[in-house]
């Protein structure tokens, strides 16, 4: 349970960032709050020639209103998010999912875009972004297109894989500002609380449509537009199947299966705003 | 930019629990191996080593964090306080006697982390609920109490340090 040996580099810049990752690639790994890189280099499912400490470079850290999008920094922390005095009002998914985000000791320096790039199937960040319909920005060393921006649904493409090339930095993550006429619910079950989700539902519920959300079950969050006038438990047991669930060590197939069509029933009909 | 090769060791100054301390890091090094095996302080204990268990938790400036998702060099120049800084003089401190009052630990393995992460709540949340505490704890395994000791002492901490009379907790 000890890291294998890499180097170590605590760049103070952007571009020194993307110089490196230009220079290393792939065999380099990005080290933001560590809450789940640190991990994976302790029981060495990675081992990096390089690891790169970007807590120096101090113009990540950020939440700013831009357009109709909340826009983080990569060093922004969960616990900073948490604290930010908008969240309910401007971006209320997030306020309710942040609590079921690990534990309030690795919300202290678990960053949201770092959960955002390990792409966990079972965490709620991700699962919130994909809902939202938000945007992953992507930079790499490059003298002229260096920037792009990749919407939810194209960046997470399995367990632990995302459309980030290993030159890139992911920068920012920038969640869509809620709608007045929508509102939005998140319901969840774990084996305890702070635990992977065995199960993640995520919604939001327009006056014409829904987006519905499922994290946990398939290898990615997977997301669902359900017609307001569309039959609810057709649409849900369709959804259910979609996801692919498997059997593992924490629950059967069928019992996810369940999950979904249980609690998203719940979650969109219940009377409360 | 700081630049460390593998296996060149790296001096790393810190302050841990209001004095400065120093020590040799190779890059890879945990700081909860730091601090216990560089700086001796071995109060600090490590149970599962990927961020689950909560044993090892310090406070780094101040917030509560795993010393195992976290390495040496990134603590340079930081302020760790471990389970040692809590103890009043030679004393034990508030949380400490309050602990040991209602038998909120039995073995003791957990107990250093749970303090600190104890510490850092209660500064910020001085009036908690038996809720709030509890959802605190779940960053934390402890395998002997079964929390219901540790949720009263940290209640009468937080009323003793109000001058207020603790909430009887349910069991």
């Amino acid at each position: 349970m000890k890291p294998a040996a890499f180097d170590y580099a605590r760049p103070e810049s952007r571009s020194e960032v993307l110089k490196l990752l230009a220079d290393t690639g792939s065999d380099a790994r990005v080290l933001a709050g560590g809450q789940s890189l640190m991990a994976v280099l302790n029981m060495r499912l990675a081992e990096p020639t390089l690891v790169i400490d970007i807590g120096g470079v101090t113009d990540l850290a950020y939440i700013e209103i831009r357009d109709d999008r909340l826009c983080i920094g990569a060093n922004t922390r969960q616990a900073e998010l948490v604290a930010w005095p908008g969240l309910t009002e401007r971006v209320p998914l997030l306020a309710q999912i942040m609590p079921w985000v690990g534990h309030f000791q690795t919300r202290n320096r678990g960053t949201v875009c770092g959960s955002v790039a390990h792409a966990d199937p079972s965490a709620e960040l991700p699962l919130s972004l994909a809902v939202l319909g938000g945007e992953i920005v992507l930079e790499r060393r490059h003298w002229r297109r260096g920037r792009r921006v990749v919407p939810a649904a194209e960046f997470f493409q399995g367990l632990l894989t995302t459309a980030r090339e290993p030159d890139e930095l992911l920068t920012e993550v920038r969640f869509p500002l809620a709608h007045a006429e929508h509102h939005y619910r998140f319901t969840e079950v774990a084996m305890r609380h702070g635990d992977f989700a065995l199960v993640a539902l995520a919604a939001a519920i327009g006056p014409d449509e829904i987006f519905l959300g499922a994290g946990g079950v398939a290898d990615r969050p997977l997301v669902r537009r359900i017609p307001r006038d569309g039959d609810l438990g057709t649409e849900l047991n369709t959804f259910a199947w979609s996801l692919g669930a498997e059997d593992d060590g924490h629950a059967s197939a069928a019992y996810r299966r369940q999950l979904v069509r249980e609690l998203g029933h719940k979650l969109l009909t219940e009377d409360k705003p | 930019m700081t630049r460390i090769s593998a296996s060149t060791p790296y001096r790393v100054r810190l302050i841990l629990n209001g004095r400065e301390r120093v020590g040799q890091a190779e890059s890879r090094m945990l700081l909860s191996d730091f601090i216990r095996h560089e700086l001796g302080a071995t109060g600090t204990h490590l149970g599962c080593e990927h961020g689950v268990c909560g044993a090892c938790t310090v406070r780094v400036d101040g917030v509560a964090s795993r010393a195992c998702l976290m390495l040496a060099v990134q603590a340079e120049g930081r302020r760790i306080d471990t389970v040692e800084g809590l103890c009043d003089g030679n004393a034990l401190g508030d949380l400490q006697a309050a602990f040991k009052r209602h038998h909120a630990l039995q073995c003791g393995f957990c107990t250093a982390g749970i303090l600190n992460s104890c510490a850092e709540f209660l500064d910020k949340t001085p009036e908690p609920s038996e809720l709030d505490v509890r959802d605190m704890l779940s960053g934390h395994l402890c395998r002997c109490t079964g929390y219901t000791g540790i949720v009263a002492a940290v209640l009468e901490v937080a009323a003793q340090r109000r001058g207020a009379q603790p909430e009887t907790p349910h069991v």
